[in-house]
């Protein structure tokens, strides 16, 4: 029944076999090295949702197929193999789906760059290890997965790798990704090794582990529990993955890639890895409360910290940037308080609404970078203080992007409001839930919708601030790049509507919460096991919601007033608040302190390995044997003289005492 | 009588290989090596090898000789004798003579037996030196004739070549 | 009686001169007639040894010897004279480009 599930990754590993062998020197054509990557991802898609429809209609929910055996080392076996179950399922969805889209934009995007094929080959690459990651049946599968988008994130990042700032921008994501899979392999180790040496269960199965997980109850580690401590370096791995505090810093720089990546892989699909990873391990997580609480916790703190940070930025993509990370933070106060479905759904969601920011944001700077290169301006085209008042030139760019801005800052009915009011809500009434971080929470809803309208604004009402050259040749882009944003934009919107919460579900007529259903084969056994629910009265949850759409409009009415009525108010307040405004804009000075802490050290006995040790020990013995060597022979070299006839004196005795023993015997 | 005559010839023979080796001309070295092969060719004779001895004396004293003699003219080495014109004698010297130790122990210590043909001194004197290293070579070195008759002609391609001004 | 140990010690002698003669001399064809005198010293004793076993055989190996040695004076001094023509001499202490 399930057993051509390989298929799905296996399209997009083909068309990137296909433009990577081929695309430079065979295809070399635009349009077919687009269609190749695009109808790969676009196939796994198709095959995605005839799986889909077909485990809707199955009562079994969990399949697995074994495609082939990977390892079989003493009692650990471990398989190629395939898990579909509905949070698979629906992952899948999300992955082809939105990258298929991304895909279509990127050939119009993409149009006319240098190594184009290089860049569909990596986006199949991508896909292929992003579809291992979320169909893997064990941790080692995912794990292969796991470092194959950390790879392709690094390949995307440093895409424009003869500019200085792209490259560095790469090699520091991935060695912050580095430090994350250091957490998440310990973290896999130590749940292999207890559970095979204390139990007998020597596994990296999910689902067996899942099973036999509760025996991992009474066992204890560094004086905390088992599961605490390896659920922490799990969430470690996950704070890499999916830039949260204290490893977030990659993803903002990360935007030196190019746009469709920053769309695909730093915003819908990798850096929600992490969530995904701890929605796979729910069990796990669930028996351990303290790890909960740290999930939660930072969430919290890194949601509210990068809103922070999106107030002052200036950059189009950074903002959004920010804005990623801090609705990451949302996700993992949802996996923290126990609502792994409502941290799903906003995942989902937010895939369909910052995917569509991004695109939009790229339709922008497309149109910016074709008007100034018009005009021969060196001008930031990704600066929003040359943009301003696009609304007329680019409608449709407009129309999706105010759209996923709605929906973003949780104005009812669009996608993001269903979401984000059901973390809010588990947050504030789960047994796992607690009232700090429901403030937070709401404190940093408030900030999104506050900066995000605020780059709504500044990009597309007002004056247009584009220097005078170049202003008239801002046009909106071709269809395939306003295409993916419409379809995103539509998602965005009705996308929500498969999780409406129960309590507004009763009030408007019995409508069923029908992503928690689905979801529910997955986490509901956990949840039910270790008691996680959320309980109160539906009047308390209906005024919650209505107090997050009063500081969501709250939100807008502030970035209304300060950007759009008075546009000298910001000024002011930056003026007045100087010092803020200063630690803001540099980003609470987070990289800086990051180099003094780690990165200088680290240089520093990078640099003593170097110098001290490299250079001066292993260079020493290498080149002293050398030179001991060369002085021997320019001993023996006085011996090569050239002269034949001392090489013939020399046999002549060679002879005689060759002669000479064949007499003697 | 004979073995008079025999050391006599030895003391020409070694005399004049002496020449060779210390005569400061080429020339006179090679009419020294001329004499040595008169001499040997004396012994060949006193070892009923007739024929031997005679194409010794054409082969070598003959052929060879007046080919290095025409090459030593060519040349006309005259500015170079003037120089040192030996080196390294003290090590040469001590190789050669382990060399001749070497040798003379071996003929001292050893004796010379070996499969006894059927060609005595009466059959050569009867049946003629001349046919019976004719039939031998014909029949069974038959095939190291024509090999080395080969070597003679790569010997004399070689030599054109060499010798050509433009190689 | 002369036995073949006369000859054959002869033929040392010989030899011996001849090795020295090749390790000394500075002139190579002077060199090249000691290695002819060396030649020599060994065709004695194969003759000598010819007689003494009463076969052909060592008289066939002496006049292949010759063969040799014919084709040997008639490259060798072909080389000698290309050498000659490039450097002006036959001193072989200037044949040293084996060093480099």
């Amino acid at each position: 029944m399930y057993d051509k599930l390989w298929l799905i990754p296996f399209f997009p590993l083909l068309g990137c076999i296909i433009n990577g062998l081929l695309g430079k020197r065979f295809i070399k054509n635009e349009k077919v090295i687009g269609a190749i990557a695009t109808g790969a991802i676009f196939l796994s898609f198709l095959v995605s949702c005839k799986y889909l429809i077909q485990l809707l209609g199955d009562s079994v929910k969990s399949h697995e197929v074994v495609v082939a055996s990977w390892m079989s080392v003493g009692i650990l076996q471990v398989d190629w193999g395939f898990l579909l179950d509905p949070l698979s399922a629906l992952m899948l969805m999300v992955v082809c789906g939105v990258g298929s889209l991304i895909h279509l934009y990127s050939i119009g995007y993409m149009h006319g760059e240098e190594g184009f094929y290089r860049f569909f080959c990596y986006m199949n690459l991508f896909a292929f290890s992003m579809l291992m990651l979320v169909l893997g049946n064990n941790a080692l599968v995912m794990f292969v997965g796991w470092e194959g988008v950390g790879l392709c994130s690094y390949l995307l990042i440093g895409y424009y790798f003869e500019k200085q700032s792209a490259g560095d921008a790469a090699k520091k994501a991935f060695v912050m990704n580095r430090v994350g899979d250091f957490g998440f392999l310990l973290g896999l180790f130590i749940i292999f090794w207890t559970l095979g040496s204390k139990h007998d269960v020597w596994t990296v199965n999910f689902m067996e582990i899942s099973e036999n997980a509760h025996l991992l109850s009474g066992d204890m580690m560094l004086g905390l529990g088992v599961t605490t401590v390896a659920t922490l370096c799990f969430f470690l791995g996950a704070t890499g993955k999916s830039a949260q505090l204290p490893l977030y810093t990659w993803l903002p720089d990360a935007m030196e890639g190019p746009t469709p990546v920053s769309a695909l892989i730093h915003a819908a699909t990798m850096v929600t890895a992490g969530v995904y990873m701890i929605g796979r391990m729910n069990v796990l997580f669930a028996m351990s409360p303290t790890t909960m609480a740290v999930v939660a916790l930072v969430g919290a703190l890194t949601a509210i910290f990068a809103a922070s940070i999106g107030f002052a930025q200036n950059d189009i993509k950074r903002v959004l940037a920010y804005s990623t990370v801090s609705q990451l933070g949302f996700m993992f106060i949802a996996m923290g308080v126990g609502a792994f479905t409502a941290g799903i759904f906003h995942l989902m969601t937010h895939a369909f609404f910052k995917a569509c920011l991004f695109l939009g944001s790229g339709s922008v700077i497309h149109a910016m970078h074709h008007a100034l290169h018009h005009a021969h301006l060196n001008d930031d085209p990704q600066d929003m203080r040359n943009m301003g008042g696009l609304r007329k030139k680019m409608p449709v760019t407009w129309a999706t992007f105010g759209i996923s801005c709605l929906a973003i800052s949780g104005l009812p009915f669009f996608s993001g409001f269903f979401s984000k009011d059901e973390i809010l809500w588990w947050a504030f009434a789960s047994t796992r839930g607690s009232k700090l971080v429901w403030a937070i929470a709401v404190i940093a809803a408030f900030m999104t919708a506050f900066y995000m309208f605020r780059a709504l604004y500044m990009t597309f009402h007002g004056e247009q601030r584009t220097n005078a050259k170049a202003k008239d040749h801002v046009h909106e882009s071709p269809w395939v790049i306003t295409l993916p944003l419409v379809v995103l934009a539509f998602l965005a919107t009705v996308g929500g509507l498969i999780g409406i919460p129960h309590v507004l579900g009763n009030m408007l007529g019995h409508i069923p919460n029908k992503l928690e259903h689905f979801l529910a084969p997955v986490f509901e056994h956990s949840q039910r096991l270790y008691e996680i629910e959320a309980h109160g009265t539906a009047a308390t949850e209906v005024s919650l919601m209505v107090m997050s759409v009063l500081i969501a409009l709250a939100g807008i009415g502030v970035a209304t007033v300060m950007y759009m009525k008075n546009p000298e108010l910001p000024g002011k307040f930056t003026r007045k608040f100087s010092q803020l405004h200063r630690w803001v804009y540099n980003k609470w000075f987070v990289d800086e302190a990051y180099d003094v802490l780690f990165v200088n050290s680290t240089k520093k006995l990078g640099t003593f390995c170097w110098k001290g040790f490299d250079v001066k020990v292993i260079d020493g013995i290498v080149n002293g044997t050398a030179k001991v060597v060369g002085a021997l022979s320019a001993v023996l070299r006085h011996t090569q003289t050239g002269l034949f006839q001392n090489y013939a004196l020399t046999m002549v005795f060679g002879t005689v005492v060759m002669v000479a023993i064949f007499i003697l015997n | 009588m004979e073995i008079i005559f025999f050391y006599l010839v030895a003391l020409v023979a070694v005399v004049s290989g002496f020449l060779v080796i210390r005569c400061q001309s080429p020339v006179n070295s090679a009419l020294g090596l001329v004499n040595t092969f008169f001499c040997l060719a004396i012994f060949y004779v006193m070892l009923h090898a007739p024929f031997m001895a005679a194409i010794q004396i054409m082969v070598y004293a003959g052929a060879i000789m007046v080919l290095i003699l025409f090459v030593i003219m060519l040349l006309n080495l005259g500015t170079e004798a003037r120089k040192s014109y030996t080196h390294g004698i003290v090590w040469s010297a001590i190789a050669s003579l382990l060399v001749l130790c070497n040798v003379i122990y071996f003929i001292k210590r050893g004796r010379v037996t070996g499969a006894e043909g059927d060609i005595t001194d009466f059959t050569v004197q009867s049946v003629g030196h001349v046919e019976l290293i004719g039939k031998t070579m014909f029949t069974e070195f038959l095939l190291p004739f024509e090999i080395a008759s080969i070597l003679l002609l790569v010997a004399i391609v070689g030599a054109v070549v060499l010798a050509k001004k433009e190689v | 009686m002369i036995s073949v140990y006369h000859y054959m010690t002869v033929s040392a002698i010989l030899f011996a001169m001849g090795t020295y003669g090749v390790l000394t001399r500075r002139n190579a064809i002077v060199i090249f007639m000691c290695i002819e005198l060396m030649l020599n010293s060994v065709n004695l004793t194969f003759i000598a040894l010819s007689n003494h076993l009463q076969s052909m055989d060592g008289q066939i190996f002496v006049f292949f010897v010759m063969t040799v040695a014919a084709a040997e004076a008639a490259v060798g001094l072909a080389l000698m004279i290309a050498f000659y023509r490039n450097r002006e001499s036959i001193d072989v202490d200037n044949i040293n480009l084996m060093k480099l």
